[in-house]
């Protein structure tokens, strides 16, 4: 069932290892003075894997999400998603790609507030041409995933912060995506709800789902398998994968 | 498209769609009936205003074909130089001899006032008049007689009174029961019969009807025409017109008017018509405020959402997809304004008509016409803020929290 929503099966060869990989890519943006929002970044993630990316403010880590989730192309440099070089597809043919190979969280949740957890959740899949009833199997699937099947058919705004969060983490799921990219998923929370979101990445980083979780705080950062330091646009560190 | 790079589209059901366009208007619901409020007054006031018109013109035309126009009154001419005229004694006699003519009927005017009774004074006339007329009056005029009996042979020679219906209700009778009667040129006359409304000759319903016999004998009454009633063959009314001058009055045939009583009933429908037009004006305004309204909000719902533009745009939605979206949510607004009006203007209709005794008429055209023009205005209102969604690029969404 789920073969049919990521269409692996017919991305080019050769980098099957390589989800994601940016190489040096600028971004610049064209204010007076130009902002240089990044100036030469070289970063890739492998399948499976979990990086936080740490920055202060101004590092640039807005913009790199942004690029990495080809929501922005970059001023100079090659962006390859699931095998894709981005560079090469038009407009209509990145919405293609994210509605199939990429998964988005970000701090403020974005959930439709007038709607159930499960018609959120199924709204991941919304634009991959499946029927209704596939999308919400799916979407169930992916709740019991995050531990709410309990609250399957709760308005989002009846919901708390941390369950909130948690459905838009089964929403970037539920089209089991080449990746999941987190922009500051636990900054909207206070910190017991944080913990129990950073440890269900982890946890679904364990079934196989690579994530890259973009973050000012370092503490959460350091605790991944590997950390990436963001600073004016450039990456200034990188762990690898550690031990 | 995927030329050939192996990407699977986005794709939007048809369905799903729907389901899009319509977030805003269950999400936002009392912004959504206020917004679709000001189309659905326009459409309701040009269906309305269509509707009562054509409802009015069909029962102006079972009117017309109830009553013919082919009535035709020849009357003495009033005016400086003239005086009041008169009319030959032969007028009606010469006039039935005009080959289309098919019946003429004498209206008479007696000098004399009627009363409840003796004891009432003499200046509370009530404005009734008092007209010896032909006994086939009522046929002439397509008048029905609402109790008792309208004169005939008999009745016509002796003194008996058919009331008008004001002139009935001024004299406060009415149902006749063969014994009231009124105080009548000096003299009791009974009463043996009330009229309808006439619709072609509304001056006879305040007067009370004797017959020219009865004038002569009983109210000394010299029979001089006022005025001839003049029913013709439909297909020769206006050539019949032209000779009705001179057959009535021969040697001062420029002292005779002649007139159709329809065309006064048409002259009104006319009027209305005027109305109709202003009326539909006013519609077309308030349909264009709505219009505006619409687009106002629309634009409004397109900054207020920009973060769910964004996610849209995040989950795979193609600027057409955004587009389509609020496209959509116009769209809807305007058709439920639409059918809302059109449901109103019929319900104004339906119940008009029903106080006015119409038949209620709403044009199909008026209703197909109402939902077009709202889907039309929608169309409008809503592709300037469309396409503003659909050119907000996704980052920019998103960074707006």
């Amino acid at each position: 069932m789920t073969s049919t929503v990521t269409g692996e099966g017919t991305a080019p060869a050769g980098m099957t290892d390589v989800v994601l990989s940016l190489h040096g890519v600028t971004k610049q943006y064209p204010t007076t003075p130009p902002v240089h929002a990044l100036r030469g970044v070289d970063f890739s993630v492998t399948d499976g894997e979990l990086v936080g990316v740490v920055g202060p403010s101004g590092s640039g880590k807005s913009t790199l999400l942004h690029i990495m989730g080809t929501l922005d192309r970059p001023t100079a440099g090659e962006v390859t998603v699931a095998g894709y070089n981005i560079s090469d597809l038009s407009d209509k043919d990145l919405s293609a790609l994210r509605s199939r190979h990429i998964g988005f969280v970000f701090q403020q949740f974005h959930l439709l507030s007038g709607y159930t957890a499960l018609d959120n959740v199924a709204d991941g899949l919304l634009y991959t041409g499946l029927n209704v009833h596939t999308r919400r199997d799916l979407a169930e699937e992916a709740l019991l995933r995050v531990g709410l099947g309990h609250r399957l058919s709760h308005v989002a705004t009846k919901l708390s912060g941390g369950e909130r969060q948690r459905v838009a983490v089964a929403r970037a799921l539920v089209g089991t995506p080449s990746i999941v990219l987190a922009d500051e998923p636990t900054g909207n929370l206070d910190t017991k709800n944080s913990d129990a979101i950073v440890e269900l990445i982890r946890q679904i980083n364990d079934e196989g789902v690579t994530f890259v979780v973009i973050t000012h705080n370092r503490e959460i950062a350091e605790a991944f398998p590997r950390t990436a330091g963001l600073l004016d646009g450039r990456i200034e560190y990188d762990t690898g994968v550690r031990r | 498209m995927s030329k050939g790079n192996g990407l699977i589209p986005s794709k939007l059901h048809g369905a799903d769609a729907l389901r899009t366009a319509s977030v805003g208007l269950r999400t936002r619901k009392l912004r959504a009936a206020l917004s679709a409020l000001g189309i659905m007054i326009g459409i309701a006031a040009m269906v309305g205003v269509l509707g009562l018109s054509e409802s009015s013109k069909s029962d102006l035309l079972a009117q017309l074909d109830r009553l013919g126009t082919n009535l035709l009154t020849v009357q003495a001419g009033t005016g400086i130089g003239i005086g009041a005229g008169e009319l030959p004694d032969e007028a009606a006699g010469m006039i039935s001899r005009i080959g289309p003519v098919e019946q003429t009927s004498t209206v008479s005017t007696v000098d004399a006032n009627v009363y409840k009774s003796d004891y009432v004074p003499a200046g509370q006339t009530g404005g009734i008049t008092v007209q010896a007329v032909d006994v086939n009056l009522l046929e002439t005029l397509a008048g029905s007689i609402a109790d008792g009996k309208f004169l005939d042979g008999a009745t016509a020679t002796y003194p008996t009174a058919v009331l008008g219906s004001v002139a009935a209700e001024r004299l406060g009778i009415r149902e006749v029961t063969g014994t009231q009667q009124i105080w009548l040129g000096e003299q009791w006359f009974t009463v043996i019969g009330v009229l309808d409304e006439f619709e072609l000759n509304p001056d006879l319903d305040r007067a009370a009807l004797v017959g020219l016999t009865t004038a002569e004998d009983f109210l000394d009454h010299d029979t001089v025409p006022t005025s001839v009633l003049v029913r013709v063959d439909p297909d020769y009314v206006d050539a019949v017109t032209g000779v009705l001058p001179a057959t009535a009055n021969p040697q001062n045939p420029e002292e005779v008017e002649v007139a159709r009583p329809s065309d006064a009933l048409e002259a009104k429908e006319a009027a209305d018509d005027a109305f109709t037009a202003l009326f539909l004006g006013l519609g077309a305004v308030a349909l264009l405020v709505g219009g505006v309204g619409i687009a106002n909000v629309m634009v409004i719902s397109v900054l207020e959402r920009r973060s769910e533009i964004g996610l849209r745009r995040a989950l795979g939605a193609t600027k057409r997809h955004v587009a389509v979206q609020f496209l959509g949510e116009a769209l809807l607004l305007s058709v439920v304004g639409g059918i809302g009006g059109v449901i109103l203007g019929w319900a104004v209709t339906g119940v008009y008509a029903n106080v006015r005794g119409w038949g209620t008429l709403v044009p199909p055209i008026a209703i197909a016409g109402g939902i077009a023009a709202a889907l039309l205005i929608g169309a409008v209102a809503g592709l300037y803020p469309a396409i503003r969604a659909a050119r907000l690029s996704p980052t920019e969404a998103l960074r707006s929290t």
